[in-house]
């Protein structure tokens, strides 16, 4: 039975992992921003927590993704659910791509249009919502973009767990030694990252500032 | 801050719009930008503060609307210490024009301008009456400005805009980093003799950074010296090119040369 077959004969469960799929990695990715971007307006604004918190995040980086599962499972809350943990996981790993990209996108504001903002009395709270965030608004999404692609393979890991999503194909053909099951899990998680790296990159252009 | 001790205080101390009382001003690694200014700016005087690059001039600029603090002595703002101003309203009381004019380019022409109104939240209706007000009064039609935004304009225009919104609040100071610096020989001309015109109708106290002797004397009812971090003189256009001081008989020398050289001598 080759790929096409099966996708003709199991159209729904693949429907239905890919759905999984999506969600697990909209969740991490929500958490991810809600955490990521105040994080990284924090390193562009405090220059002295910039190591620190970029080596956290980039250690978390560096874990490799089998492991970091392995090592969130004995957390209290998190080790209960499948889904939770994965999720977790994946998060941490979307970090580090959108506090980077936060950061550099504050600091690569024009320092004629900060001190002039500055100079006619704008508040630091109006100057980083009015000015800093909508001139950097590209920047950020452009993290978002690289973190979710990212994020789209690395939760095929999280069936390894038993989170769910297109990985248990690929486990499952690897166990069996079959390529088309792993095909049936690698070819949708492939297209769904094409999918998310055009509609984020179009919706990263047209948030692009004049000039 | 020993020379906080023979500083008048009090509003009533003299009717200086802007005073430096013995300003220091050093960097935290412990170079010092300015030291022992004194220095008064009288209500409707434009003050040029003029020296080259590095002399302390911008440094000094900042201290008055706070983006910089002094490490030692007094600015005071309307008879009071820029410290004990509440920053935010100090520079909402101050209009503040830079070389690069620091436009926001994602706002249009009309949003940049009607930026401090706005902040200050005063009714839509009457932000754009000023607005329009505000571009004809520095020579840009309304009409064909208000919906463009910063890229779309020469640096000249791009000068008037950053002047009409330093005014946009009306407020009684204005200061201008090298304002027309970045422009080329001709719009700078153009701009300059506008912005004269401007200055007798608004009646504003206004202080110009520039290293150009020639719009120092234009443009300035004194001239403020700066060399190394300190004041060499303060001086009317006529005294300052009849001066003896050895760096401003220098910038003298320099302009009668320029004129020579013009008329063909």
């Amino acid at each position: 039975m080759n790929v096409i077959q099966y996708f003709e004969r199991h159209p729904d469960e693949i429907l239905q992992a890919t759905v999984e799929h999506i969600w697990l990695v909209g969740i991490a990715m929500l958490i991810a921003v809600a955490i990521g971007v105040p994080l990284g307006i924090l390193v562009a604004r405090r220059p002295w927590l910039s190591k620190p918190i970029l080596g956290t995040a980039n250690v978390a980086e560096t874990i490799p993704s089998l492991a970091l599962f392995g090592f969130l499972l004995p957390v209290p809350w998190l080790g209960d659910r499948a889904a939770r943990l994965a999720i977790a996981a994946l998060a941490l790993y979307a970090l580090l791509p959108i506090i980077r990209n936060t950061a550099a996108g504050i600091a690569s504001v024009d320092p004629a249009v900060s001190e002039a903002a500055r100079g006619m009395g704008m508040t630091s709270r109006q100057i980083l919502f009015k000015v800093e965030l909508p001139l950097s608004m590209s920047t950020v999404l452009a993290g978002v973009r690289v973190s979710t692609v990212l994020t789209i393979g690395i939760a095929t890991i999280a069936a390894a767990v038993g989170a769910g999503g297109l990985g248990e194909y690929i486990f499952r053909g690897l166990a069996m030694v079959n390529n088309s099951l792993i095909l049936a899990g690698a070819i949708p998680a492939a297209l769904l990252a094409l999918a998310a790296d055009f509609l984020l990159s179009v919706l990263e252009r047209s948030l692009r500032p004049g000039r | 801050m020993s020379a906080n001790a023979n500083a008048r205080p009090g509003p009533k101390a003299d009717d200086a719009v802007i005073a430096f009382r013995g300003v220091h001003y050093a960097l935290p690694g412990g170079q010092v930008l300015l030291r022992d200014i004194n220095l008064a700016v009288q209500p409707g005087e434009t003050l040029v503060l003029l020296g080259r690059s590095g002399a302390g001039k911008t440094t000094a600029l900042k201290l008055i609307n706070r983006l910089l603090e002094p490490t030692g002595g007094e600015v005071h703002v309307d008879g009071r210490a820029t410290l004990a101003w509440d920053p935010i309203a100090l520079r909402r009381h101050i209009g503040y024009v830079i070389q690069e004019t620091g436009l926001f380019p994602h706002y249009t022409v009309a949003e940049n301008v009607a930026l401090v109104p706005r902040l200050e939240r005063k009714a839509a209706p009457y932000v754009r009456a000023r607005v329009e007000e505000l571009l004809a009064l520095v020579g840009l039609d309304p009409a064909s400005y208000i919906e463009r935004y910063p890229h779309e304009l020469s640096g000249g225009q791009r000068q008037r805009v950053g002047v009409a919104r330093a005014l946009a609040a009306d407020p009684p100071i204005l200061l201008m980093d090298e304002p027309f610096g970045a422009l080329d020989p001709l719009t700078r001309g153009e701009v300059r003799e506008e912005f004269q015109a401007l200055q007798k109708r608004l009646g504003k106290t206004i202080v110009i950074v520039t290293h150009d002797t020639s719009e120092a004397l234009l443009l300035g009812t004194r001239i403020a010296l700066f060399e190394a971090g300190e004041i060499r003189g303060v001086y009317s256009p006529k005294e300052f090119l009849a001066s003896r001081e050895p760096v401003a008989a220098a910038y003298a020398e320099q302009l009668r040369r320029l004129e020579q050289f013009e008329r063909g001598t």
